[in-house]
């Protein structure tokens, strides 16, 4: 049922979509693929907003545990960040440099300019290779703590360093899993618009909530 | 059955596979039945649960056949210990806040009726959808699963105050492996409830057919729209204190349990956690979930009232506001919950306002409800019986809530049964009868056959006289100084209680016997029952304008127009006193469209 739910409408689309589609719809004269692509509806456009709403929540949790937990005692021991996680933020934040490209050179050939169609591919791939590396890096760092003596219940400090970047990092695995389904959906050339459009919203959430983490484990760590 | 002039956007063709179509189903009706199918179970196993308990409260050296079987060492001979009490407890609460108030009329009724209710062929992500049944499902064999592990469940409540919660087994029976079952059982369970919210929000947002408008909802549709809103903030906050709470069982982390605690003569090795950080975080998102609970029931309960009240809605648009304040409040009062918790007492006054305020939008809605009424000729049918018996409920609990909202009284009051009568009333009792005026209203478009109206109003009188000789004897016993939790009531004070926890254990058992009738009325009327047409109550909104039972895509392969509001009741029209959402008729109205 699904894969028929979500197939590219192949009828009017005016007499069918109602308020909730909202927006204006062109509608494809030429029946062609990257017309129905682009003009898809949109049922994705406000969950990925409901998703990362829902994540912020759960790291908000896990900021007020840390904030409560460390006033709590005497018992808190900071320690340096390994610094790895420097590199490691550099290259998640690159990674949504290029998946912004390839975002842009996908939207550009849906809206017909086949010249950009030349290489939205190899610009997801690097984006994958890039958060990939992202998450070997994380894994990195907790060997260096490790190595440090700093394991997961050596410390609440380190505690909580774990459970935010192990929570974040599989986070990050879905988000990969969302590029790897772009890429494949590309290369059918049945990806739609929306879809597209919502990968490149989560990746960019993610980078957006590694900075913050960052910054909440370097002052409170 | 009213035109629906628009064409079919896809045609779908419907699973024949046996396990594609009825157990691993991606049909948004089929996944309601699921969650009805879940919850229906768990609410029978939470009342056999409290049969259990009240039996022992009110004879507590007499034997329960049996049962034996199920714990050899938590009720040698049949007769419960203490700690085995405890665990029945928990389990009793865990099963009806979270598989039965929050499943039923959320994401049972929700799933099947609001994308229909929207116009909408399904859920914009079936899988995810699929996704959050079966997560819930395995959750709740998760939870059952401890009763048959180890030493059994845990004790310690449905709220597992920390620090019993993270200090193992050394703090009683079912406090290693049944705390770890449990928590691993909600987080599983907040994982499912997001998938769900994140389809009803999107399905409300985005699959709206061409003329409804957000005010055009049904107010069953709003509800389920604001409960997501709710779950959507609430389970993600008590997800990551799960985790927190499996980390200091299996990993050793100190992040609840204080240094130096010494339980049964051993120091325990954690050091500096925070007792209270687990209440904030679960009474973050144990007080919406109350409203979790009861604002699904409210937006079915109006749209039962509307249609056997032939009449609109006082202020349909106050009452939405006011489940909206609900909600925003909601968050905003859970520290009432921890007036004796040791807090900066000026923090207990800071959480007494809003507990005070959020009554106003409690008692605007009840007032609606009651004005609306007023000059009806309401059609008596169960649904519209259960349905009053939701508002009876909801003010009898509500009123004791204005106590327990001032630190002064809730001090004197606090772990009494005074507080057990109080939210048993306004969550437990008026949110299932929200699930039953559901039930009677929805099942014949979901069966095709209607249930029997008589054996409905016998259950409606036996559970509403039954509920108020259970739950109003409550608020004497906690005044009268009752604590909660005891099993046994040895203390001088309590002797003359007895009499009235045996009064309140008989009622109990003929009340649940009466629970009986419904669930045989049930599986009778499925089968038996006289067939359905497809508009049995005379009602106006989208789910009416289809086939009883709804076809595969919910419209038969076409998408309804809508033209009205959800509720143009007192009209004339060409049908009668009544027009469809999905009819072009133009009609004469006393009151404004949107």
């Amino acid at each position: 049922m699904a894969s028929t739910l979500h197939e590219p409408p192949q009828i009017d689309l005016n007499d069918v979509l109602g308020a909730g589609n909202g927006g204006s719809i062109n509608i494809p004269t030429d029946g062609g693929l990257r017309s129905v692509l682009h003009h898809s509806p949109a049922p994705s456009s406000s969950a990925i907003w409901v998703a990362m709403f829902a994540i912020s929540m759960m790291f908000a949790a896990f900021t007020s545990a840390l904030i409560v937990r460390k006033g709590s005692s005497m018992d808190w021991e900071s320690f340096a960040l390994p610094s790895i996680l420097y590199f490691n933020t550099f290259l998640l934040l690159v990674s949504s440099v290029t998946l912004e490209v390839a975002r842009r050179r996908v939207d550009a050939f849906m809206r017909g300019a086949r010249s950009a169609a030349q290489r939205p591919t190899s610009w997801l791939y690097v984006t994958l290779a890039l958060g990939l590396l992202f998450v070997i890096g994380q894994y990195v760092a907790w060997q260096q703590l490790r190595a440090q003596g700093m394991y997961l219940a050596t410390n609440p400090s380190s505690s909580f360093f774990y459970v935010l970047t192990a929570a974040h990092a599989l986070h990050v695995l879905g988000g990969l899993g969302g590029l790897i389904y772009i890429t494949y959906k590309l290369s059918k050339l049945t990806l739609r618009r929306n879809t597209m459009v919502a990968t490149a919203r989560y990746w960019h959430f993610m980078g957006a909530l590694w900075v913050y983490l960052m910054l909440l484990l370097w002052f409170k760590l | 059955m009213h035109d629906m002039s628009a064409p079919v956007a896809h045609q779908h063709a419907p699973p024949t596979s046996f396990i594609r179509k009825y157990v691993f189903s991606l049909d948004h009706k089929v996944i309601g039945k699921q969650y009805y199918g879940l919850a229906l179970l768990a609410a029978y196993v939470g009342m056999g649960l409290s049969w259990l308990m009240r039996f022992h409260l009110a004879w507590n050296s007499t034997a329960i056949p049996g049962l034996q079987f199920l714990s050899a060492s938590g009720a040698p001979g049949g007769v419960m210990t203490p700690e085995y009490y405890l665990q029945l407890m928990t389990m009793h609460g865990t099963i009806m806040v979270f598989f039965v108030l929050t499943t039923a009329p959320f994401a049972a009724f929700g799933n099947y009726f609001l994308p229909i209710q929207v116009g909408a062929e399904d859920m914009p992500f079936p899988r995810f959808n699929m996704m959050s049944f079966w997560v819930t499902f395995t959750a709740f064999l998760v939870l059952m699963s401890s009763f048959f592990v180890g030493d059994g469940p845990t004790l310690g409540g449905w709220t597992q105050y920390a620090p019993l919660n993270a200090i193992g087994s050394v703090g009683g029976p079912g406090q290693g492996t049944g705390v770890v079952l449990w928590a691993v059982s909600i987080a599983l369970f907040c994982v499912g409830q997001l998938l769900g919210a994140l389809n009803f929000i999107s399905t409300t947002l985005d699959l709206r057919v061409k003329g409804m408008s957000m005010m055009r909802l049904p107010l069953s549709a709003w509800s389920w729209f604001i409960t997501s809103c709710i779950g959507l903030t609430a389970f993600a906050v008590l997800m990551p204190a799960c985790i927190l709470v499996i980390l200091d069982h299996v990993a050793g982390t100190s992040f609840f349990v204080a240094s130096g605690l010494v339980m049964n003569d051993q120091v325990l090795p954690h050091s500096g956690g925070s007792t209270l950080l687990w209440q904030h975080l679960f009474w973050f998102f144990g007080h919406p979930e109350v409203y979790i609970a009861i604002v699904p029931s409210m937006g079915i309960v109006s749209h039962i009232l509307l249609a056997n009240q032939r009449k609109p809605m006082l202020s349909q648009r106050v009452l939405i506001y006011s489940m909206g304040a609900l909600a925003v409040l909601s968050y905003m009062v859970y520290g009432h919950h921890m007036f004796v918790s040791g807090m900066n007492p000026f923090s207990s006054l800071v959480f007494s306002f809003p507990t005070l305020v959020i009554t106003i939008p409690s008692t605007i809605i009840v007032l609606i409800w009651t004005f609306s009424l007023y000059g009806s000729k309401l059609r008596i049918n169960s649904a519209s019986l259960f349905s009053l018996g939701f508002i009876s409920m909801f003010v009898s609990g509500g009123v004791s809530g204005f106590f327990l909202a001032q630190p002064s009284i809730d001090i004197m009051l606090h772990a009494t049964y005074f507080v057990v009568g109080h939210f048993h009333l306004v969550m437990g009792v008026a949110a299932m009868f929200g699930i039953f005026a559901g039930t009677y209203f929805w099942f014949p478009k979901i069966t095709g056959r209607m249930m029997s109206e008589p054996l409905g109003k016998l259950h409606f009188w036996l559970s509403f006289v039954g509920a108020y000789c259970i739950f109003m004897p409550f608020h004497y016993l906690g005044m009268a100084g009752n604590v909660r939790r005891y099993s046994t009531f040895v203390d001088d004070f309590l002797q003359p209680l007895i009499p009235v926890h045996k009064f309140i254990t008989i009622a109990a058992f003929v009340t649940g016997a009466a629970q009986l009738i419904f669930l045989y009325n049930l599986f009778y009327s499925r089968f038996k029952g006289a067939p359905a047409p497809d508009n049995p109550w005379e009602a106006t909104s989208l789910e009416w304008s289809t086939a009883t039972p709804p076809p595969f895509d919910n419209f038969g392969g076409k998408h309804p127009i809508v033209y009205h509001d959800p509720y143009q009741y007192g009209v004339k029209s060409s049908v009668g006193d009544y027009v469809m959402q999905t009819s072009p008729e133009q009609v004469e109205t006393e009151f404004e469209e949107k």
